[in-house]
C-alpha cells in the first residue's frame, strides 16, 4: 500500500518538474528559441486543459451511472475543431488582429470598446468558474484521500482520517504560487506565457498517459482482451443502450458551445496562439487526442462496477481499480494524471481570470480613483501587476471557499455541467459579433444579462439543493408564487431534463433578447467600425485607423508609455518606430499607424477600453477617418481604393510639408543664431584684445611703473590671451572634427576610470554645490576607444549641468545602461526642461539657450556631437518629466562587459 | 460593367479541385454532426421494449460505431490538412465563392 507520505513526495517532486520546465521555457524564449517551443504539437497539447480533473476522473463516474452519455463532452469540441474553418479559424484571426487578452476583452473590443461589457462578461465568468477550480481542488484532495484509506472512502464517499481542508489549502496555495510566478511575472505585449504552456504541454501527455495505462491494464489485464471486455460491457448494467435523446444532443451542442466561450480555453486557443496554421493541425491532432482520452472510459468503468463493491463512488473508479488489483504503482501514475489535469486548469483558467478582471475591473477602477486618466503619475506598471497577482489570489481563494462551503457533495460532473452552460451564455454575443454586422453593445448586453439571469434561476441557484439558495416552495409553485417561474419547469412546461431545460431556455431567450436588442437600437460610429473590422476580418485585415494625430504630441504619448510599460520598454518601441519612420532621434512622428501599434502595447497591459480611452484623451477624441466611414458604407471596393490612394497621397504631402516646415523653421533659427553668434563673437574677441592693447600700451609707453605693477599688467595681459586662445581653440578643434582631419588615439580603459576622471577635472564636491549620483558597479564597463576624447564629452555634460541647471539644489545622475542596442551613459539633471523649440538646435554650432550673456560660445555641444560621431557613437537629448537628459551611447562594437 | 478585376469565369483545373478540398474541410462537421446524431434513432434499452420483441442496442456496438465514426472523421480531416495546408494561407482572402 503506498503511504500518502510517499504519494505527496512524488507530487512534490512532479510539481518540482514542472516548475524546472516552466522555468527553462521561459528563458529559451527569453533567448529567442521561440519555434521549438510554438510548435503544433505544443499547440494541441496545451489544448488538452479542456480535459480537466472533471474529465479525468467524472468521466469514468459518468459512464457508470449513464452509460455512453459521458461522451457528448467530448463530441462537441471534436465536432468543433474539425470544423475549424467556420469558427475557429475567425475567432484566431480576430483575437490576433485585435490583440485580445479574453473573452471579455474581444467582446468589449467587438461593441465598441465599452468597458461596461467588459464587466458583465467578467464577472459572468467568474462566478461560472470558481465552482470549476472548487471541483478541481475536491478532486485532487478526494483522490488523495483514497489512498489514504482506500476501501472506506470508496464505499461511504465521503470522509477520510486525513484532513482534506488543510489538503485543499496547500494545494491551492501551491497552485496560486506556480500561477504567480509564470502567469504574472512579465507584462508582455502580446500576452503570452511560454512556461505555462509548455508546463500544460507536459501535463497532457501526462494525464493521457496515465488514463491509457490504466485502460490497458484493464482490458487486457482484467478482462483478458477486447472482445472479452466487449462481452463483458454488454454482460454490465449499463450493457444496453439508454440515451435520453434531448440530453445527447443537447450536451453535444452545449459542450462545442463551451469549448468555445470557457475562459480558459479562449486563452490557450487564441490569445497563446503563436502561428494560425497551427489550428490547422490541431483540427485533426486535438480530436485524436480526446478519442484517446475516452477510449477506455466505459471499459474502466465496467469492470468498477464488476470488481469493487457495491456503493462504491464511481468518480473515482480510475483509481481505485489498480488499487483494488494491488497495482500500486499503476494506481500512482494515475493519480499524477488526475492531480496534471486538475492543476493544470486551475493554473490557465486562474490566469485568464485574472487579466479580465484585471484589465476590465481593477485597473478602471483605480485609474479612474486617481482622477487623472490618461495622465497619471509614477509608474502604473507595478500596479498592473501587482492587480493581477491580487486577482490571482482572489480568484483561487474563492476557490478554495467555495469548496469548503460545499463540503466536497454531489457528482463531480453536474457542477462541470453547470458552469458549462454558464459560459456558453457568451456565445451568442462573441458569434453573432463576427459574423453579423447589425449586432449592437445593447443587443449583446441583452442577451447576456438575460442568458445569465435565466442560468443563475434554473440552474446555478438549484444547484445548492432544495432549500439550499431557493426554497422548495420554489421548485414546486414558482417564484413569487408564480406558476410559470419554476426553476425546473419554466412557462410551466414540465417533464423536460433539468440541464437541458437550463440550456434551452436560457440559449434561446439570451439570443432573442441580442437579437430583439440589436435590431431596436443603434450603434455608435466606433462599434459600426469595429463591426466591419470582425465581420470582414479577412477582407480588410489589419487595423483601423482610428486616430488621426496631428494635434498628439509624441512627448506626453512618450510620459504616457513610460508610465504603463516602464521606461525601458516605452523607449526601446519609440526608438524602434523612429528608426523605421527614418527620424532621428526618439521620438517618432504620431503618424495613425503609430498611434494604432502603440494602443495594441498599451492594450495588452490595461486592456483595450482603457488603452482606447487613454490614447482617445491624449489625442483629443477618437475620430474615424474617412476610410473607415468607407469601410462601415461598404462601397464598392474600387472607390475605397481610390479613396485609399488619395488619402495617402495626401498624408504624405501633409507629412513632407509639416518636414518642410519644420526644416525652415530650423534654418531660420539657425540664421538668426549664426548673427548672434557674430556679433558674441566680435565681442568676445574684442573685449580681450581691447584690454590687451591697452594694458601692453601702458607697459610700454608708462615711465617708471614698479614691478608689482608690471606683474599685475602682464599677467593681465596673459589671462587675457589664455581666454583668446581657448575661444580660437574650440573653434579650431570643431572645424577639425567637422573635416574629419582628426586622428584617434585609442586605447582600452574603463569607463568608470573615464567618468571619474570627468567628475574629478569638473571640480564636483570641491568648488561646486552641484551633487552627482552615481551607479558605480553598473560602469564596470571595458572599452576600446578614444578615452581623452569620451572623457571630453563626459566634462562638456558635467560642466553644462553645473552652469545651466537653475534648482535650489542642483543634482546631476550619471546611470550606465546596457540592451542589445548597445552600452548608454544616461546624464540626467533636475533644472529646468530645455523648451520644445530649442531642443532640435541645441547640437547645432553657435546655438545657446535663452541667449544667456557670457556663458560660453554654444560650442560644446557641437562639439561633442562631432567627437561622438567620430567615435562611432551618438549623443541625444531625451526628454524626462522633471529635468532633462543627455544619453551618450558608446561605440558598439568596442565596449565589452567585463567579466 | 466588367472591368479589370472581375475573376475569369472559369478556373484551372488545380485551383478548381482546390477549391472543391476547401468546400469538403468545410462539410465534415457537417458529416460528423449527422453521423453522431445517428444514435438518437437507436431502440433504447429493457424500459423501452416493453413488448416481447427483444430489439435494443448493445452499449458495446453504440461503442463501436461512436469511436469509427470519430476515427473515420480525424483521418479525413488529417487527409484534407496534408492536401491543403500550403494553400489555406493564400486562399483566405478571395474565399468567397460560397
Amino acid at each position: 500500500m503506498a503511504s500518502v507520505n510517499l504519494l505527496i513526495g512524488v507530487c512534490l517532486l512532479y510539481v518540482t518538474g514542472l516548475f524546472g520546465i516552466a522555468f527553462l521555457a521561459e528563458r529559451a524564449a527569453s533567448k529567442g528559441r521561440r519555434p521549438w517551443l510554438r510548435s503544433p504539437l505544443v499547440y494541441t497539447l496545451s489544448l488538452s486543459i479542456y480535459c480537466t480533473g472533471w474529465t479525468f476522473y467524472g468521466a469514468v463516474g459518468y459512464a457508470a451511472r449513464s452509460g455512453m452519455e459521458f461522451v457528448t463532452i467530448y463530441l462537441g469540441p471534436s465536432l468543433v475543431m474539425i470544423g475549424w474553418w467556420w469558427v475557429l479559424r475567425k475567432l484566431v484571426r480576430i483575437g490576433r488582429a485585435q490583440r485580445a487578452t479574453s473573452v471579455a476583452d474581444l467582446i468589449s473590443s467587438r461593441y465598441g470598446k465599452s468597458n461596461a461589457l467588459a464587466i458583465v462578461v467578467t464577472i459572468m465568468a467568474v462566478l461560472g468558474v470558481t465552482p470549476y477550480i472548487a471541483l478541481q481542488l475536491q478532486s485532487v484532495t478526494t483522490s488523495l484521500s483514497i489512498f489514504a484509506d482506500p476501501f472506506e472512502t470508496a464505499t461511504s464517499g465521503a470522509q477520510a482520517g486525513m484532513n482534506q481542508i488543510s489538503a485543499g489549502f496547500w494545494i491551492a496555495l501551491g497552485l496560486a504560487l506556480f500561477t504567480l510566478l509564470f502567469g504574472t511575472r512579465n507584462l508582455n505585449a502580446n500576452e503570452r506565457h511560454d512556461g505555462v504552456v509548455m508546463a500544460i504541454a507536459v501535463e497532457a501527455v501526462v494525464k493521457l498517459l496515465a488514463l491509457l495505462a490504466v485502460g490497458v491494464f484493464v482490458v487486457w489485464g482484467v478482462a483478458g482482451g477486447p472482445s472479452q471486455m466487449m462481452a463483458r460491457i454488454d454482460a454490465s448494467p449499463i450493457g444496453a443502450w439508454q440515451m435520453d435523446g434531448s440530453r445527447w444532443a443537447a450536451l453535444t451542442a452545449l459542450a462545442g458551445a463551451a469549448f468555445l466561450c470557457l475562459p480558459r480555453m479562449f486563452q490557450v486557443l487564441v490569445v497563446e496562439n503563436d502561428d494560425e496554421r497551427h489550428l490547422q493541425t490541431a483540427s485533426w491532432a486535438f480530436p485524436l487526442y480526446l478519442m484517446l482520452m475516452s477510449l477506455f472510459v466505459v471499459p474502466i468503468a465496467v469492470v468498477g462496477l464488476d470488481l469493487l463493491p457495491a456503493g462504491s463512488n464511481p468518480d473515482f473508479f480510475v483509481l481505485t481499480v489498480p488499487l483494488s488489483q494491488g497495482q500500486n504503482t499503476l494506481a500512482m501514475l494515475s493519480f499524477l494524471g488526475g492531480f496534471s489535469s486538475a492543476t493544470s486548469m486551475v493554473i490557465v483558467a486562474t490566469l485568464a481570470l485574472s487579466t479580465m478582471v484585471s484589465n476590465h475591473v481593477v485597473m478602471p477602477i483605480y485609474l479612474s480613483a486617481q482622477g487623472q486618466g490618461a495622465t497619471v503619475s509614477g509608474d502604473v506598471r507595478h500596479v498592473v501587476i501587482l492587480s493581477r497577482r491580487l486577482s490571482v489570489l482572489v480568484i483561487i481563494a474563492l476557490g478554495y471557499f467555495y469548496y469548503r462551503l460545499s463540503g466536497g457533495g454531489g457528482a463531480l460532473a453536474a457542477i462541470g455541467l453547470i458552469s458549462f452552460v454558464g459560459v456558453a451564455q457568451f456565445l451568442p454575443a462573441m458569434l453573432g459579433g463576427i459574423i453579423w454586422r447589425g449586432a449592437t453593445r445593447i443587443g449583446a448586453m441583452c442577451g447576456l444579462v438575460t442568458g445569465f439571469a435565466v442560468w443563475s434561476f434554473t440552474s446555478f441557484l438549484p444547484s445548492f439543493g432544495s432549500d439550499g439558495l431557493i426554497s422548495s416552495a420554489v421548485f414546486e409553485q414558482g417564484a413569487l408564487g408564480l406558476n410559470v417561474l419554476r426553476p425546473h419547469a419554466l412557462f410551466g412546461i414540465e417533464g423536460i431534463d433539468p440541464t437541458v431545460h437550463a440550456v434551452i431556455w436560457s440559449m434561446a431567450l439570451n439570443i432573442i433578447a441580442f437579437i430583439l436588442g440589436s435590431l431596436v437600437s443603434f450603434p455608435t460610429p466606433l462599434e459600426r467600425l469595429q463591426g466591419a473590422q470582425f465581420v470582414n476580418v479577412f477582407a480588410h485585415s489589419g487595423q483601423a485607423k482610428g486616430w488621426s494625430a496631428s494635434v498628439a504630441e509624441s512627448e506626453d504619448l512618450m510620459i504616457m508609455t513610460q508610465r504603463i510599460l516602464g521606461a525601458k520598454e516605452a523607449q526601446t518601441l519609440f526608438r524602434d518606430v523612429a528608426r523605421t519612420q527614418g527620424v532621428q532621434g526618439f521620438l517618432p512622428e504620431p503618424t495613425p499607424d503609430f498611434l494604432q501599434r502603440l494602443e495594441r502595447e498599451l492594450s495588452a497591459s490595461v486592456g483595450a477600453a482603457t488603452a482606447h480611452a487613454m490614447i482617445g484623451q491624449l489625442v483629443g477624441g477618437a475620430t474615424v477617418s474617412v476610410q473607415d466611414l468607407m469601410a462601415v458604407a461598404d462601397e464598392s471596393a474600387q472607390m475605397l481604393e481610390y479613396s485609399n490612394r488619395l488619402e495617402e497621397q495626401s498624408a504624405e504631402l501633409s507629412q513632407t510639408a509639416r518636414k518642410l516646415r519644420n526644416a525652415n523653421a530650423k534654418l531660420t533659427q539657425l540664421s538668426v543664431q549664426k548673427d548672434a553668434f557674430l556679433s558674441q563673437i566680435s565681442h568676445e574677441l574684442r573685449t580681450p584684445m581691447t584690454s590687451i592693447r591697452s594694458f601692453s600700451e601702458i607697459l610700454r609707453d608708462t615711465d617708471g611703473l614698479d614691478p608689482s605693477e608690471q606683474t599685475k599688467y602682464a599677467s593681465i595681459i596673459h589671462v587675457e590671451s589664455i581666454r583668446l586662445t581657448r575661444l580660437l581653440d574650440d573653434l579650431l578643434d570643431l572645424s577639425v572634427l567637422e573635416n574629419g582631419q582628426v586622428s584617434l588615439n585609442e586605447s582600452v580603459g574603463s569607463l568608470g576610470d573615464v567618468i571619474e576622471h570627468a567628475v574629478v577635472t569638473c571640480g564636483v564636491g570641491q568648488r561646486q554645490k552641484l551633487i552627482v549620483t552615481r551607479h558605480r558597479p553598473r560602469e564596470n564597463v571595458v572599452m576600446h576607444t578614444d578615452l581623452d576624447r569620451l572623457a571630453q564629452v563626459f566634462i562638456n555634460l558635467i560642466t553644462n549641468a553645473h552652469k545651466y541647471c537653475t534648482a535650489p539644489q542642483p543634482e546631476l545622475t550619471i546611470d550606465v545602461e546596457q540592451d542589445a542596442d548597445g552600452t548608454f551613459v544616461r546624464f540626467s539633471d533636475n533644472g529646468t526642461p530645455i523648451p520644445g523649440n530649442a531642443r532640435d538646435v541645441i547640437f547645432e554650432k553657435f546655438a545657446r539657450i535663452n541667449d544667456q550673456e557670457g556663458k560660453g560660445a554654444g560650442l560644446g555641444l557641437a562639439i561633442c556631437r562631432e567627437i561622438m560621431t567620430r567615435l562611432q557613437g551618438a549623443i541625444f537629448y531625451e526628454p524626462i518629466p522633471d529635468g532633462n537628459c543627455f544619453v551618450v551611447r558608446l561605440p558598439q562594437a568596442e565596449s565589452l562587459a567585463a567579466q | 460593367m466588367a472591368d479589370k478585376n472581375t475573376p475569369p469565369v472559369f478556373l484551372d483545373r488545380r485551383s478548381y479541385r482546390k477549391r472543391r478540398m476547401m468546400d469538403a474541410i468545410r462539410l465534415t462537421p457537417v458529416l460528423g454532426a449527422l453521423l453522431w446524431m445517428v444514435p438518437l434513432l437507436w431502440a433504447e434499452g429493457p424500459q423501452g421494449a416493453l413488448d416481447s420483441e427483444p430489439v435494443q442496442t448493445t452499449l458495446s456496438s453504440a461503442i463501436k460505431y461512436v469511436f469509427w465514426v470519430w476515427l473515420g472523421l480525424i483521418v479525413l480531416s488529417a487527409a484534407l490538412w496534408r492536401m491543403t495546408r500550403d494553400d489555406v494561407a493564400r486562399i483566405h482572402a478571395p474565399d468567397t465563392d460560397s
